[in-house]
C-alpha cells in the first residue's frame, strides 16, 4: 500500500495491520496443524485411526474464540469507519472544508471548483477536467456524481474510495496531509475507456493553492463572461465580491 | 422417531432394479434424454467441464493482455477483426472475456459440477432411492442448462459481441446500449440466465422433495451424509435466491428492449436497486458454490483419514447457520456504492459473524485427520487441498468484510485473490477431489492415481504462484477489470508480478490438460473400478460400478451413520451403512453420532 496522504489514511491502515496480525496467526496456527497432522497421522503399517466422534469442549471453544475476535475486529472497524464516514454528522463534511464538485463521465472527471468565494453554483466557479487541485491541511468536501453509468472515485493514496452512481449525489470528503500529485482511478468498470479514466491529484501549500486558482482563473477567461483583456480586473472584481459574501 | 412417518406414497412405487430383466432402454432414452439420475449426473459433468474449458480459456487470454499488454497474442490471429485485430485483444473484447469467463465459471462451470452433478450423482444412492422424486423434471433441468449454455456462448458471435458489463452487469452500463457498445450480447446475458435459472428451479425442488421423502428407512437426518446435508441445504438457498436473479435479469432485460427504467435514474429508476437484487441472490449464491464442496470434501476427508467425522452434529449446525447467515450479509458487497455508512456496518457484523461458522468447520475437519490414519489416495490430496485453501480464502474475506479496509481493497486485485481462493481453492479443489472419487462408481472405471497426481502437484503449485501475489497487487492499488495497468504510473512498477502470474496462469491452463486427458482416456482404458475401491461407508459403495438402472435391487435399510471408520474391534476400517448388524449385536459406541439405533422396519 502506498504512504497514506490524507487524514484518516493511518487510521485505516492501523485496522489493516490489526487484521493482518490476527488472521496471519490464525492462518500460521491452521496451516501448520495441518501439515503437522499429515505427516503425524500418515498411513505406516499397523496404524489404526482413533474412534472418536468428536469432543464438545472442543467445539465450544473453537466457536467462542473466533466469535470474540471477530467482535474485536467489528468494534475496531466500525470506529474508523463512523470516523472515514463521519456518520455522526450524517455525513456532512467538516465545516470549513472546501467544497468541490465531481461529476464523472464515460471516461474523465470533471470536476468543479467553487472560485474564490469558496461556494459552489455562484459565478465564479470554473470546472476542470481531469485535474483535481486541493490545499494540504484543509478538508475537501465533495459532492459526487455521474453522468451516465457507475464509475468509482478511487484516490488510492488517500484511502479514499466511493462509487459515483448516476441520479445520486454522494458526499466524500478527504484531508491531504502531504504535498504532491497523485492518481485519482476509476474503479468500477464503467465500459470501453474504463482502463483509461485516469486523472490527477494536485495537494497544494495552502498559499500554493491560492496562487493556482488565481492562474486558473486568469488563463480561463473570466468565468462572468469578461473579455480576456479585462480577466485580471474582473479577477479581482470576483475576489472582492467573494470577500464581501464571506 | 418412526421413519414411515417420512416415508411419502410414491417410495412405494419405485422402481427398483431388476437383475433378471435386462435394460432394455433404447440408446436415446439411455445416454441423451435419460430420466435416470445417475446419466443426468453424468451428463452435467460433460457439459460443465466444456464450459470449465471455455472460461479456462477465457482466463488465458485475460491473462495474456495482463501478463503482455497489447502484444500481439500467439494464435490470437485466427479471431475476428472486432475482437482482436492482429490477435492484439481490444479493450471492448476485454471487457467481454471478464465478463464471461466469471460468467461461464459461476453459471456454467463451478454451479452446475456442484449441484447438478453431485446432486444428481450422490442423492438418490446416498439416501438409498431408486431414482429423484421427479425423474422428468430432472431430465428437463438439464436439457434447459444445455440452450442456456449455448445462447451465452453464442454471444460471442453477435454483432457487438458479448455481454461486457462485467458478471455483476451493474445498470445503467449493462441496460444502456450506448453505454457498453454491446446491445444483443447484453440481452442474451439476461436471456440465458433466466433459462438457467428454471433450470436450477427444477432441480432444487427434486432435491428438496428427495431428501425429505424418499429416505430409505433408517437413514434419518443425522445419519445423513454430510454431501447430502449441504446439497439439502443448498437446494433451499437455490429455491429462494434464483428467482431473485431471475426477477432482477427480467427487469433489467425490460430496461434493454421495452423501455421501462427500474434501473436508469432519467425516468426515476434507482441503479442501486440492481445492486441490491443482484446481492441478495449473489450472497446466497456464494455459499451456493461453497457449501456442496464444503460437504464433498468432508466425505472424503473422513474417507481418507478412515476416521468419524468430528463433530458432526456442529458440521450439520454450521451449514446450516451458513446459509441462514447467507441471507442477511448482501450489503458488504456495496459498503462503497453509496448505500447508508451506518447500513455499512451492519452488514459488516453479520459477515463477520460468518467467520465462526466457517472456523467450526476448519477446526472440525483439523479434528478429523487428528489422530487418523491418513491415505493420500487422489481424492484426499484435493480435499486436503480445499482446506488449506479455504483457511486462505475465509481469512482474506475478513479484510474486505471489514468497512474501512474494504475502501481501499474494493474493486482492486485483492477481491479477485479472494474469490478465487474460495471458488478455485476452495470449490474447485473439492470437485476435483469428488470427481476423482466418485468417477468409478458412475462410469465403472478408475482414474488413473499416477496422473490424478501429476494433476494435483501441478494446480496445487501453479494455482498458488498464480492467486497469492494478486493480493499483493490489489494492495498495490490495481484496480479489477483493467485492460492495461500501466496506463497508470502508479501500477507500472507492478508489471513483473503481472506477468510473473499471467506465466503461471498459462501453466496452470496448461497442467489441466492432464486431468481432462485422465477423464477421456480412463473412460475407454481405466482400470476396472470394483464395487467398493475406497473402502468407503455410504449406501452406493455396496453397488456395482456403476449401479444398475434403478440402483438397489430393493428398498435398501440403513443401520448406522455414514462415517464408522475404525469402529473399534471390527476386522476392516469401515462399514458399510446397508450392512445388517452381525447377530443383532449391537454395541453402540458412545458419543457423535447416531449408531445403530435399533432395526428399520
Ligand atoms: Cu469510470
Ligand atoms: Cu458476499
Amino acid at each position: 500500500m502506498p504512504e497514506p496522504a490524507s487524514t484518516f489514511g493511518a487510521g485505516i491502515d492501523s485496522i489493516y495491520y490489526i487484521i493482518l496480525w490476527i488472521t496471519g496467526a490464525i492462518f500460521v496456527l491452521v496451516e501448520t496443524a495441518l501439515i503437522v497432522f499429515i505427516i503425524r497421522y500418515r498411513h505406516r503399517e499397523g496404524r489404526v485411526a482413533a474412534y472418536s466422534h468428536g469432543n464438545k469442549k472442543a467445539e465450544i471453544v473453537w466457536t467462542v474464540i473466533p466469535f470474540i475476535l471477530v467482535l474485536f475486529i467489528v468494534y475496531a472497524s466500525n470506529d474508523i469507519w463512523l470516523e472515514v464516514k463521519r456518520a455522526d454528522q450524517g455525513g456532512a463534511a467538516p465545516a470549513d472544508a472546501l467544497p468541490l464538485r465531481v461529476v464523472a463521465k464515460q471516461f474523465e472527471w470533471n470536476v468543479t471548483y467553487p472560485g474564490p468565494d469558496g461556494e459552489l453554483d455562484t459565478a465564479d466557479d470554473f470546472v476542470k477536467r481531469n485535474q483535481l487541485h486541493v490545499p494540504i491541511g484543509r478538508a475537501v468536501r465533495i459532492d459526487l456524481g455521474s453522468e451516465d453509468v457507475i464509475h468509482s472515485f478511487f484516490l488510492p493514496d488517500f484511502r479514499v474510495k466511493q462509487d459515483a452512481v448516476p441520479g445520486m449525489t454522494i458526499p466524500v470528503w478527504f484531508e491531504a496531509t502531504r504535498t504532491g500529485e497523485f492518481p485519482l482511478a476509476c474503479a468500477e468498470l464503467c465500459g470501453l475507456g474504463h482502463y483509461r479514466m485516469r486523472a490527477s491529484l494536485t495537494v497544494h501549500e495552502a498559499a500554493d493553492f491560492d496562487l493556482w486558482q488565481s492562474q486558473e482563473i486568469a488563463a480561463s477567461g473570466s468565468p462572468t463572461g469578461a473579455s480576456e483583456i479585462d480577466t485580471e480586473r474582473a479577477n479581482e472584481a470576483e475576489i472582492s465580491e467573494g470577500e464581501e459574501s464571506a | 422417531m418412526s421413519t414411515t412417518q417420512l416415508l411419502a406414497p410414491n417410495v412405494t412405487a419405485q422402481h427398483w432394479a431388476d437383475p433378471s430383466h435386462p435394460d432394455d432402454r433404447p440408446f436415446i432414452r439411455r445416454y441423451i434424454f435419460s430420466t435416470d439420475h445417475k446419466t443426468i449426473g453424468n451428463q452435467f459433468m460433460f457439459m460443465s467441464l466444456f464450459f470449465l474449458l471455455v472460461g479456462g480459456a477465457l482466463a488465458m487470454m485475460i491473462r495474456w493482455q495482463l501478463g503482455w499488454p497489447g502484444q500481439p497474442m500467439p494464435g490470437g490471429g485466427v479471431l475476428p477483426e472486432t475482437m482482436a485485430p492482429g490477435g492484439i485483444l481490444l479493450p471492448e473484447f476485454y471487457n467481454s472475456l471478464v465478463t464471461m469467463h466469471g460468467t461461464f465459471m459461476i453459471f456454467f462451470a463451478i454451479m452446475p459440477l456442484l449441484v447438478g452433478m453431485f446432486g444428481n450423482w450422490l442423492i438418490p444412492l446416498h439416501v438409498g432411492a431408486s431414482d429423484m422424486a421427479f425423474p422428468r423434471l430432472n431430465m428437463m433441468s438439464f436439457w434447459s442448462a444445455v440452450p442456456a449454455g449455448f445462447i451465452m456462448l453464442a454471444s460471442f458471435v453477435v454483432e457487438g459481441g458479448a455481454a461486457g458489463a462485467g458478471w455483476t452487469a451493474y445498470p445503467p452500463l449493462s441496460a444502456v446500449p450506448e453505454y457498453s457498445g454491446v446491445s444483443t450480447g447484453q440481452q442474451l446475458w439476461c436471456v440465458s440466465l433466466i433459462i438457467l435459472g428454471f433450470s436450477s428451479l427444477m432441480g432444487a425442488v427434486n432435491y428438496i422433495t428427495t431428501i425429505v421423502n424418499m429416505r430409505a428407512p433408517g437413514m434419518t437426518w443425522m445419519r445423513m451424509p454430510l454431501p447430502i446435508w449441504s446439497l439439502f441445504i443448498t437446494a433451499i438457498l437455490i429455491l429462494l435466491a434464483i428467482p431473485i436473479l431471475a426477477g432482477a435479469a427480467i427487469m433489467l432485460l425490460f430496461d434493454q428492449t421495452i423501455g421501462t427504467t427500474f434501473f436508469l435514474p432519467e425516468a426515476g429508476g434507482q441503479p442501486l436497486l440492481w445492486q441490491h437484487l443482484f446481492w441478495y441472490f449473489g450472497h446466497p449464491e456464494v455459499y451456493i458454490l461453497i457449501l456442496p464442496a464444503m460437504g464433498v470434501a468432508s466425505e472424503v476427508i473422513a474417507n481418507g483419514s478412515r476416521k468419524p467425522i468430528f463433530g458432526y452434529p456442529a458440521m450439520v449446525g454450521a451449514i446450516v447457520a451458513i446459509a441462514f447467515l447467507g441471507w442477511i450479509v448482501w450489503g458488504h458487497h456495496m459498503f462503497q456504492s453509496g448505500m447508508n455508512p451506518l447500513l455499512g456496518s451492519s452488514f459488516m457484523l453479520s459477515t463477520m459473524i460468518i467467520a465462526v461458522p466457517s472456523a467450526i468447520k476448519v477446526f472440525n475437519w483439523l479434528g478429523t485427520i487428528w489422530r487418523g490414519d491418513i491415505h493420500f489416495h487422489t481424492p484426499m490430496l484435493n480435499a486436503l487441498a480445499f482446506v488449506g485453501m479455504f483457511v486462505i480464502g475465509g481469512l482474506s474475506g475478513v479484510f474486505m468484510a471489514s468497512t474501512p479496509v474494504d475502501i481501499y481493497i474494493h474493486d482492486t486485485y485483492f477481491i479477485v485473490a479472494h474469490l478465487h481462493y474460495v471458488l478455485f481453492g476452495g470449490s474447485l479443489f473439492a470437485i476435483f477431489a469428488g470427481i476423482y472419487f466418485w468417477f468409478p462408481k458412475f462410469f465403472g472405471r478408475m482414474l488413473s492415481p499416477t496422473l490424478g497426481k501429476i494433476h494435483f502437484a501441478l494446480t496445487f503449485v501453479f494455482y498458488n504462484l498464480v492467486f497469492f501475489p494478486m493480493h499483493n497487487l490489489g494492495l498495490g492499488g490495481m484496480m479489477r477489470r483493467i485492460y492495461d495497468p500501466n496506463q497508470y504510473g502508479f501500477l507500472e512498477p507492478l508489471q513483473p508480478m503481472n506477468t510473473f502470474v499471467s506465466v503461471f496462469a498459462l501453466a496452470l491452463g496448461v497442467s489441466q490438460l492432464v486431468f481432462f486427458f485422465n477423464i477421456l482416456w480412463s473412460l475407454w482404458r481405466g482400470e476396472k473400478a470394483p464395487e467398493n475401491p475406497w473402502r468407503s461407508n455410504s449406501l452406493e459403495w455396496s453397488l456395482a460400478s456403476p449401479p444398475p438402472h434403478g440402483n438397489f435391487e430393493a428398498m435398501p435399510a440403513v443401520y448406522r451413520g455414514p462415517y464408522e471408520y475404525s469402529y473399534p474391534g471390527r476386522g476392516e476400517d469401515f462399514w458399510l451403512q446397508g450392512e445388517p448388524p452381525d447377530g443383532g449385536a449391537v454395541h453402540a459406541p458412545t458419543g457423535g453420532a447416531p449408531v445403530g439405533e435399533g432395526v428399520p422396519q
